[in-house]
């Protein structure tokens, strides 16, 4: 089973980066290309062998009520191969962007385990254990997110953990009364005995969750920390936190809790499809105001959750689908985006879109990647961002939602006019630059150049034939509601 | 004995005593942590407070002079690779990871419950030298006006 090397792969990675660095971060940096190419190729294999099942792995040698179990299916392998792509990315990214900071090699450890804690999020089946691992993704984040040691850097990240323990105590309280009425803590048995008991615990519960997961993916209401916390880290956390960290830590745990343990009930539905379209709009014209590079791109991301969101809340197959697919293709443009942010701020020394000007002869890399990726998350085809959003706004005018639908062509307008700004201002502005302060390196040219060749391929996923051995289990995994105590216990 | 850093000769006095006891008490809970209530954080946080109580009444220098924080940086970072190691051993013998791979002994014996014990032990070195490097790193950071004030 592949399943425990996911965590302790990482894990091990980073308390031997502790042990092994001195001054230099040369070993640091070889240990965690080599764990984190190693769990890309092992989230691939367990993605690609898994198609429809599902996979069980017991900790310690006990049975499932008693232990702690792990559970691979379509969902959890799909979500592991974003994560850890971005991951691998990201390093890449960081190796020449990281040495302007002091003592280089703890950032790898910190990063080791931030992946730690995210695989573990997605690969255990057990809610308490979720729990654990959502602290060590979160508390390693904290630590990145003040990386630069900066004034604004550390109230962001103070912002940022007295948000995330606010939410992480409403997580633990619904995890709580969870166990007081069920007696179990794995998440097939909590769903399989809830079925037994009055929807209104079901209700309570779910209104705790959906407050404490809905300040980790930062969805309207929620969303005061993640402006701050994602522009004040460095560039290649941002990445991670915008790219990965939301969608491991709010909207997998949301579709598996509000999906797989309590079947989806129809209140809720309706509330992801408000909540996701408040996102949508209001983070939209809060991006549109912005002139920190960053800050746009912070915005930007809860105006996509916000789409993720909507797909979820039509809930017919089409959508899931649709939501599926752009929580893979924000994670791709979004990591893209804000490497580009990085090598912009690394090379000119500012993030002010009004400061940057012309920047075609003097990165030209980091522009057209940019342009790419700006098209991209704007919904132009052939990017991959144009198949996800039309799939949620066909599904959308399937299932009679036409307010919500004409909600998300708003969105999508408005996501394009932020992102001309970006490319107006930012990159093909009138003052030519010829200087620059630092190189941009070939790591994080090639990191940038993979994820915005990604933008493209990313959009065969939706060819039928590729669909069917890719997003179509995940969709199943997440229709099939409650068909998950089936597959963990019902063997 | 002049009195430069630290807290009161009494103080002194007292702790050179006491430490001692809060110690043999934290390592008792540790190696009874299968037997009775306890176990490898709570010895190890009674260890890492005996720590603190030197460092209380003698003052931080004391402890710069007598410990390498490095060092006990290292014990904190091999206890967890340790801890997986046992972790994947089990992997390895018994059929699943942290299975409890060695005998279990009888009852209520000290030397019972397999691995038990041992990854007290671990858990116990890991948490104690990681609280006290933290509360001794908070102590020097006071000194390190970080931020926009230099």
């Amino acid at each position: 089973m592949i399943l425990p090397f996911l965590i302790i792969i990482p894990l091990l990675a980073a308390f031997l980066i502790t042990l092994i660095s001195g001054e230099k971060d040369n070993w640091a940096i070889v240990l965690s290309v080599l764990a984190e190419m190693s769990l890309l190729t092992l989230a691939l294999f367990s993605f690609f062998t898994t198609g429809n099942d599902t996979f069980i792995y017991e900790m310690s040698g006990w049975k499932i009520p008693l232990t702690i179990c792990l559970v691979q299916d379509a969902l959890s392998g799909f979500m592991l191969v974003i994560v850890n792509l971005i991951a691998l990315t990201s390093l890449m990214f960081s190796i020449s962007y990281i040495r302007q900071y002091s003592s280089p090699w703890k950032y790898y450890a910190l990063f080791m385990l931030l992946i730690t804690g995210m695989n573990g999020v997605i690969a255990t089946g057990d809610i308490f254990n979720l729990f654990v691992f959502m602290e060590i993704a979160l508390f390693a984040a904290y630590a990145l997110v003040a990386f630069g040691a900066k004034a604004e850097e550390y109230e962001a990240a103070f912002k940022y953990a007295v948000m995330g323990s606010i939410s992480s105590t409403l997580i633990l309280l619904g995890i709580g009364i969870l166990y007081a009425s069920t007696s179990t803590l794995t998440m097939a048995n909590i769903a399989a005995e809830l079925q037994t008991k009055s929807p209104q615990v079901t209700h309570w519960v779910a209104a705790v969750f959906m407050v404490g997961f809905g300040l980790k993916s930062a969805v309207m209401p929620f969303h005061a920390w993640l402006p701050d916390a994602h522009s004040s880290a460095p560039a290649p956390i941002s990445s991670m936190l915008s790219g990965v960290l939301i969608k491991a830590l709010g909207i997998y745990a949301i579709i598996r809790i509000f999906f797989n343990i309590f079947g989806a009930p129809p209140v809720f539905l309706t509330i992801f499809m408000v909540l996701g379209s408040i996102s949508i709009i209001i983070a939209s014209y809060l991006a549109l105001g912005q002139w920190d590079l960053k800050r746009l791109l912070a915005y930007s991301s809860i105006s996509q959750i916000g789409f993720i969101l909507l797909g979820l809340g039509i809930g017919t197959k089409l959508a899931i689908l649709g939501a599926v697919f752009h929580i893979l293709n924000h994670a791709i443009f979004k990591s893209l985006l804000f490497y580009n942010a990085g090598a912009v701020e690394m090379a000119l020394g500012t993030r002010d879109l009004r400061k940057m000007g012309n920047l075609r002869g003097a990165l030209p890399v980091t522009t057209s990647t940019s342009m790419i990726a700006s098209l991209s998350v704007a919904g132009l085809p052939p990017f991959n961002g144009f198949f996800s959003k039309l799939i949620i706004i066909i599904a959308a005018v399937q299932s009679q939602h036409i307010a919500y639908a004409i909600i998300a062509v708003i969105g999508s307008l408005l996501t394009l006019a932020y992102f001309m700004k970006v490319q107006r201002y930012g990159f093909h502005g009138e003052t030519v630059v010829s200087e620059i302060k630092k190189p941009v390196s070939l790591g994080m040219k090639s990191a940038m150049i993979i994820l915005a060749v990604l933008c493209v391929v990313a959009s065969i996923l939706i060819i039928p034939g590729i669909r069917e051995i890719t997003m179509d289990p995940v969709v199943s995994v997440i229709m099939s509601k409650t068909g998950y105590v089936q597959s963990v216990i019902g063997r | 004995m002049k009195q430069t850093e630290g807290m009161t000769l009494i103080v002194k006095t007292v702790t050179r005593i006491s430490v001692w006891l809060i110690l043999l008490y934290g390592i008792y809970i540790i190696l009874h942590g299968h037997l009775s209530p306890g176990g490898g954080f709570a010895g190890g946080v009674i260890i890492a407070l005996a720590f603190l109580n030197v460092m209380l009444a003698y003052g931080r220098n004391f402890i710069n002079r007598w410990v390498n924080i490095g060092f006990l940086h290292d014990i904190e970072s091999s206890s967890a690779a340790l801890f997986l190691a046992v972790g994947i051993l089990g992997m390895a013998i018994g059929g699943g990871f942290l299975a409890n791979f060695i005998s279990h002994g009888k009852l209520y014996n000290l030397l019972s419950a397999g691995t038990i014990p041992v990854l007290n032990i671990i858990i116990s070195a890991k948490v104690s030298m990681g609280l006290f490097v933290v509360v001794w790193t908070l102590s020097v950071f006071h000194l390190d006006k970080g931020g926009k004030d230099e």
